[in-house]
């Protein structure tokens, strides 16, 4: 971009580096020592005996089942977007409908509305639905806030679709369905894959809803666990830190592999 | 990404056959697709979202324990929140952690921002690195860092020159440190991004052109980069003020809102209210307070900073 190099934000860019990843190198070194270990050692020193009890002590703990339950509140959130999201986009940028237009403020009203402001009248209408400790309890609302940032971001992508081949399609008689299924849907992939990596990491992230509509360990997701665990053995750091770090593994692995969409969701969460 | 994709798929496809079977054809109107396509997401959002929220302004003038039905108490629940001195204490804390926040997040995102919009090595993988907290539950982070600095088996025990006795958790003041300095661990990330593609965007003839003029580095990041990043500042802002009045895991995980409530903010005092001392009309005024004080910030930040007439930033390059 320039051509001397930017020494001052060089250094802050090196500083804030360390910052960044010591915690996660004394996270991953704390994981493989025993207590003992870890409690006698400083913790910036390189783990002597490497052990694997921390991990197999957190699935003593049910994590195997908070990873599951997780699984299916992350699946269920996703399809449920998925399903929602395309038409609505649709709406918003095609439709002349006057209806279409005040729907979309009303979406752009709700990137305003955080969880927290709800879960007290959430915790009543869920237990009233009789949806309490439940699993479905936890996916609706949960997708419901994800559904303002993906409408945004989808209709944004749509947006980007030439007149010309709206046009195209139109002279050749199609319907505004088999323009939905054979040019929107084709041609905004990229923006689909973003909403789904979007809201797939809020549901695997998400927190404040299990913690007030579940209670028993069949319904408990993984930051739940985490919380719990912590709360019950915060002493034993190494076996709290395995956990914290087995529930980070799957959004690493998605990172790793659909770096791109991500990025482009958490930009969209900014407004670019 | 779909920009690329239209653009290859557009050119060759219509260009030739419309100019003669469109005339004819109010082309405009053929093929609009009617609002029913977004039915069902609206009802979706409106059960699930815009229902809880006004049932969150009716609960306040209720009184319910978590069973039975609830009742009609008028403006009981706000008398008593406001008489309430924690509460007041909860807003004054709300405020500092949330100003902390902006403070503390703002210059150092800007700078990691445009140093990653440069060309340097090794940029491309420091980045990565760079948004790995953003990736993280807010969960995981807290517990991170409650374990890391634990008060015996922590970091600071080895640093006693640095943390005093250690223990951080134990005052007001290294209390609301470690949540301002978790909270920026965590998201400076974001507003990092914001920025590094605000500062990609900037056109390269504005510095071209100052180079001529003579200016150098500073007064290139001052006089163009600063105000080209105006837009970014307010979105990035808004996104502070609001996560920092709803923070709520980061208390809940690493002080409970202690010692003592020298750092029970209102996000969470609302939490512990509603479900901790089953006074759900309470909890129903603070959660309203936090909406409506969320919405005024932002219309206010957006209202000083022009925001909402959007002046071009192009201004002056073409």
């Amino acid at each position: 971009m320039r051509r001397r190099p930017n020494y001052l934000a060089g250094v802050a860019a090196v500083a804030w580096l360390i910052i960044v990843a010591l915690p996660l190198y004394v996270m991953l070194a704390a994981t493989v020592q025993s207590k003992g270990d870890y409690a006698k050692g400083s913790p910036l020193s390189w783990p002597e005996h490497f052990t694997f009890e921390n991990y197999s002590g957190a699935f003593d703990e049910g994590f195997g089942q908070f990873f599951v339950n997780t699984l299916i509140v992350t699946v269920a959130v996703v399809g449920i977007v998925v399903v929602l999201v395309p038409p609505l986009a649709y709406a918003v940028v095609r439709s002349r409908s006057r209806v279409a237009s005040g729907v979309f403020r009303l979406f752009l009203l709700g990137l305003a509305i955080p969880a927290q402001a709800v879960i007290v009248p959430m915790f009543y209408l869920i237990s009233e639905a009789g949806l309490y400790d439940n699993l479905i309890g936890v996916i609706l609302p949960t997708a419901a806030f994800c559904l303002p940032i993906s409408t945004l971001i989808l209709s944004g992508a749509m947006r980007d679709i030439g007149h010309e081949l709206f046009e195209a399609m139109a002279v050749d008689g199609a319907s505004p369905r088999r323009m939905f299924l054979q040019l929107v849907l084709p041609l905004s992939k990229g923006g689909i894959s973003t909403i789904v990596v979007f809201s797939a990491l809020q549901a695997w992230n998400g927190f404040l809803f299990p913690l007030v509509l579940t209670q028993s360990d069949s319904t408990k997701v993984i930051t739940l666990g985490l919380y719990n665990f912590q709360t019950e053995h915060g002493i034993n750091v190494p076996g709290t830190l395995a956990a914290v770090f087995m529930s980070m593994v799957p959004i690493l692995l998605v990172y790793l592999f659909a770096r791109r969409a991500l990025v482009q969701g958490l930009m969209g969460v900014g407004g670019k | 990404m779909t920009t690329q994709l239209t653009r290859a798929a557009a050119p060759a496809k219509d260009s030739g056959r419309r100019s003669g079977r469109a005339r004819g054809v109010r082309s405009a109107d053929v093929g609009r697709p009617g609002f029913a396509w977004a039915v069902p997401a609206t009802i979706f959002f409106v059960l699930f979202a815009i229902l809880p929220l006004l049932a969150v302004a009716v609960l306040s003038f209720m009184s319910w324990g978590g069973i039975g039905d609830p009742e009609w108490v008028g403006l009981d629940n706000w008398n008593r929140v406001f008489d309430d001195p924690v509460m007041i204490k909860s807003i004054w804390l709300t405020l500092l952690l949330t100003v902390l926040g902006v403070v503390l997040q703002t210059p150092l995102s800007i700078l990691i921002g445009v140093w990653a919009a440069g060309t340097q090595r090794n940029r491309a993988v420091i980045s990565a690195v760079y948004f790995v907290p953003l990736l993280l539950s807010s969960t995981a982070v807290s517990v991170l860092w409650r374990a890391l600095l634990d008060p015996n088996f922590g970091i600071p025990s080895e640093a006693t020159w640095l943390f005093g006795d250690g223990n951080l958790f134990g005052e007001q003041s290294t209390a609301i440190g470690v949540l301002a300095f978790v909270s920026t661990w965590q998201f400076t990330p974001l507003h990092s991004l914001i920025y590094q593609g605000a500062a990609r965007a900037i056109p390269q003839v504005l510095y071209q052109a100052a180079e001529i003029d003579g200016a150098g580095r500073v007064r290139q990041f001052f006089s163009i980069t600063l105000p080209q990043l105006r837009n970014s500042v307010i979105t990035s802002m808004i996104l502070m003020v609001v996560g920092g009045l709803t923070t709520f895991e980061t208390v809940l995980i690493l002080t409970q809102g202690g010692p003592g409530t020298d750092t029970t903010i209102s996000a969470y005092y609302m939490y512990q209210k509603a479900f901790k001392s089953f006074d759900f009309g309470a909890g129903a005024v603070i959660a309203l307070l936090l909406v409506v004080a969320a919405t005024i910030i932002s219309l206010i930040v957006v209202r000083l900073s022009g925001y909402d007439k959007m002046r071009s930033t192009m201004e002056g390059v073409s």
